[in-house]
C-alpha cells in the first residue's frame, strides 16, 4: 500500500496523465481510499485550471512606449557587419 | 481591418503566426511590432517573476525583443516563436540576476532548492468555482502574489508550464536544466501554491477536513 508521501511524490505525473498504466492504477487505489490526497488532487487540480486562464497583465502604455521607441532605433539604425 | 469578433482559429493561428515571423525576417519592421504585442506581456510577467524587480524586468523586456530582432536571421523555426524569445530572456533576467546580487553565483540550480518537503499542509475542501468569489483584479492579485512569494526557480518553472503552457522538454531546454529537476521543482511548486490558494478558495463553512 502507497503513503500520502509516496503518492504526493508521483502527483504532478498523475495530474500530465504521464505514468504507466500500472503506477497509474495503484495511484487510483490509494485516491479511493485517502480522503486527503483527494482534496489534495482536487485542490491541485483547481489551481492549475485557474492559472492556466490567467492572462498576463497589459504592459503600462509608458513602458510599452519606451519598448516601441528603443526597437524603432534599432531598426533604423544600419545592421552592424 | 480585421473585425474583434474575428478571432482566429488555434491552427490558423498558428500558421499565421509562421507568415508573420517569416515577414519579420524578410526585414518588415511591421511585422515584428506584431510580433511584439503578441508577447510582450508574457514576456514582462516572466522577467518581473524572475528577477523581481520592475525596472530589472523592464531591461530585460527591452534588450528581449532588441536581441530578438538582432538574431531573428538565426531562428529556424525548429521551435515555437515564443520558446525562442524566453530563452533569450531567461539568459537575460539571469544575467541582472547576477549582476544585483554580484557576490553570490546565480543560476537556477540546485542552488536555489530550499530542499523543501512535499508536505501538504491545509488540506480544506474547495469551491467548485473558487476563483468566482472573486473579481477579476482581485484573482489576478491572489495568484501572482502566490507566484511571487515561491522560491525563484520554483516560479519560473511554474510560470512556463503551468501557465504559458511549455512541455517539460521545452522548459528544461530553455532553463538549461535537467527533465527531472523540470519535474520535481513542478512537483513542489504546484503543491505550495495549492497551500498558499487555500486559504483563499476554500469552502467556507467545512471544517471537516481542516487538519490532518
Ligand atoms: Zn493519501
Amino acid at each position: 500500500m502507497l503513503t500520502c508521501k509516496q503518492f504526493l511524490e508521483e502527483l504532478a505525473d498523475y495530474l500530465d496523465g504521464e505514468l504507466a498504466e500500472e503506477v497509474r492504477r495503484e495511484l487510483d487505489g490509494h485516491l479511493a481510499e485517502c480522503p486527503n490526497c483527494w482534496v489534495i488532487v482536487d485542490t491541485t487540480k483547481k489551481t492549475l485550471q485557474i492559472y492556466k486562464g490567467m492572462e498576463a497583465r497589459p504592459l503600462p502604455p509608458e513602458l510599452h512606449a519606451r519598448l516601441m521607441k528603443a526597437l524603432q532605433r534599432k531598426m533604423t539604425q544600419p545592421p552592424e557587419r | 481591418m480585421k473585425s474583434p469578433e474575428a478571432v482566429p482559429a488555434p491552427v490558423s493561428e498558428a500558421l499565421d503566426e509562421a507568415a508573420i515571423v517569416a515577414r519579420a525576417r524578410a526585414g518588415d519592421p511591421q511585422a515584428f511590432a506584431e510580433l511584439v504585442e503578441r508577447y510582450e506581456r508574457q514576456i514582462y510577467r516572466l522577467a518581473r517573476h524572475i528577477t523581481h524587480n520592475d525596472e530589472d524586468a523592464e531591461d530585460v523586456l527591452q534588450e528581449t525583443f532588441l536581441k530578438a530582432y538582432e538574431n531573428l536571421p538565426g531562428f529556424q523555426g525548429q521551435s515555437k516563436f515564443y520558446t525562442w524569445l524566453v530563452r533569450i530572456a531567461v539568459n537575460e533576467a539571469l544575467m541582472k540576476l547576477r549582476k544585483r546580487r554580484s557576490s553570490k553565483v546565480v543560476s537556477l540550480d540546485e542552488t536555489f532548492d530550499t530542499g523543501e518537503e512535499t508536505v501538504a499542509r491545509e488540506i480544506a475542501v474547495w469551491e467548485d468555482h473558487p476563483e468566482e468569489q472573486y473579481s477579476r483584479e482581485e484573482l489576478r492579485r491572489i495568484l501572482e502574489e502566490a507566484i511571487d512569494s515561491l522560491p525563484p526557480l520554483y516560479r519560473t518553472v511554474f510560470v512556463l508550464r503551468d501557465v504559458d503552457e511549455l512541455s517539460t522538454e521545452e522548459t528544461a531546454g530553455v532553463l538549461g536544466i535537467s527533465i527531472p529537476a523540470v519535474k520535481s521543482r513542478l512537483l513542489r511548486a504546484r503543491l505550495q501554491l495549492r497551500d498558499k490558494l487555500t486559504r483563499y478558495f476554500k469552502r467556507k463553512q467545512e471544517d471537516l477536513f481542516a487538519y490532518l
